[in-house]
């Protein structure tokens, strides 16, 4: 990496395995399962989020040294829900359908737990050029997990990717339905999400076994 | 009176904030590892939930809605202000926050003292925000309603960070598998936790009760429709859990 120094990648390396948001700092979650059911939809979740992430980390930074330390929570909501209408508006108009489908869960990036936890940690105290790295760098950890839950779901709840039929034709038993593989009906239902998290953070960890926590 | 009943129980039992819909999450796992504390949050979020849901409610209503702004006059009558709900709300909820504190400081240092520490950190939880969301997607009534909204799915929450933090404080004495500990453990717990609450899903389906509605609002997706027909599966995934807790 001639482009960035070896620090400035691993702002972006980090959050991706060792220090991802979702399975080692427990950030983000909230929007993170709801919306997993599919994989189109994670997939505009974490876009939006990157987004989101990116360029609120870019704003915060720059006025870092005039926010009054006080109503510091209060500037960054503002900042937040004003980049969050930019997305609502952009999808109501180009992804009405997609926006049904995430409804409130658009608006919900606002309080997801990793821009705050992004401002406050690493915005507040950096320069705007390694704040814009590490907001892409936490976004991007965010949405490999979402694509991996929703890839999971959608593949084994309804057989489809990206809403096409991948295994053939549950109605018309083709494909890998004519041996008699059926769909998991479980994998639609919201907690299973919960469990698909569980067990990538279990992989996860026992891979790295630096991770584990004390009991 | 019965609606607002069934809007009571709907709240805790069938939308439960955590298991239905997942808000509240980080909170939810950060703040459950003693059942003190998770009282003293949950306690907290009923009430600032209680509070913003009927002020964003009046808000929506004289303010965001299409046509909200009739009463200034005639000629606003065609506004449509609701894109920006998300930041009004937001700012309604900081501020709220804000001032609670503020009061309760002032007028019961003790109950400061057992809720202080959680009031900033409920500002941006999103349990409070989804409240007001679901509160406008879902047009409630009246500001009655709302009120009872905001209090139910507040217990709502308050039941699940309960029940896991008393799971948390047993299971240290169990033998988890070590790459499982703590996080992973705990997520699992909760899907099953939400797969019971699941089966309260077909306990308010009363006739006066539109049938489309808890469905569409949820957040779930249309392919959820198509899988009522696989209650089966469901079923069985809820004797599995049962299996399991064994």
């Amino acid at each position: 990496m001639a482009l960035l120094s070896k620090k400035d990648a691993n702002l972006i390396k980090d959050p991706l395995a060792d220090n991802n948001p979702i399975t080692i700092q427990v950030l983000g979650i909230c929007s993170a399962l709801a919306i997993t059911a599919e994989l189109k939809a994670s997939v505009v979740m974490a876009i939006s989020v990157l987004f989101v992430m990116g360029v609120g980390n870019v704003v915060i930074s720059l006025i870092r040294n005039i926010i009054p330390s006080k109503i510091r929570i209060i500037v960054q909501l503002v900042v937040v829900a004003a980049l969050v209408i930019i997305v609502d508006q952009v999808l109501k108009a180009f992804a009405y359908d997609l926006s049904k489908t995430l409804s409130v869960f658009i608006g919900l990036i606002i309080t997801n737990c990793i821009i705050m936890g992004r401002f406050e940690a690493f915005a507040l105290g950096n320069g705007p050029r390694r704040a814009f790295l590490d907001g892409i760098g936490n976004a991007l950890g965010y949405g490999v997990i979402l694509v991996i839950v929703g890839f999971f779901r959608e593949l084994l709840g309804s057989g489809t990717l990206f809403g096409i039929k991948v295994l053939g034709d549950p109605i018309a038993k083709t494909g890998l339905y004519s041996i008699g593989y059926e769909n998991n009906g479980f994998m639609i239902i919201p907690p299973a999400a919960l469990i698909v998290v569980g067990v990538i953070i279990w992989v996860q960890r026992s891979r790295n076994r630096a991770l584990i926590e004390e009991a | 009176m019965l609606e607002h009943l069934e809007l009571f129980f709907k709240s805790i039992f069938v939308d439960n904030m955590v298991f239905a819909v997942f808000l509240g999450m980080c909170s939810y796992l950060a703040v459950s590892k003693k059942v003190t504390t998770a009282v003293g949050l949950g306690a907290a979020v009923i009430f600032v939930l209680g509070v913003t849901v009927p002020l964003n409610w009046l808000l929506d209503k004289y303010l965001l809605q299409d046509g909200a702004l009739v009463w200034l006059g005639p000629e606003y009558a065609d506004y449509d202000l609701s894109f920006l709900s998300f930041i009004l709300f937001i700012a309604t909820i900081a501020t709220m926050v804000q001032l609670v504190e503020i009061v309760v400081e002032k007028f019961s240092p003790s109950l400061y003292n057992s809720l202080g520490i959680f009031l900033p950190l409920i500002a941006v939880n999103c349990a409070i925000l989804g409240g007001s969301l679901f509160m406008q997607t879902r047009d409630i009534p009246n500001i009655g309603l709302a009120l009872n909204y905001g209090i139910s799915s507040g217990i709502g929450w308050f039941l699940a960070i309960l029940a896991i933090a008393a799971i948390r404080e047993k299971i240290r004495y169990s033998n988890v598998p070590a790459p499982l500990r703590g996080l992973g453990i705990t997520f699992i717990i909760t899907g099953l936790m939400g797969i019971g609450f699941q089966s309260f899903g077909g306990m308010l389906t009363g006739d006066n009760e539109p049938p489309e509605e808890t469905q569409s609002t949820t957040a779930e997706t249309q392919k959820e429709k198509e899988i009522k027909k696989e209650i089966d599966e469901d079923e069985k995934a809820i004797s599995y859990n049962e299996a399991l807790n064994k």
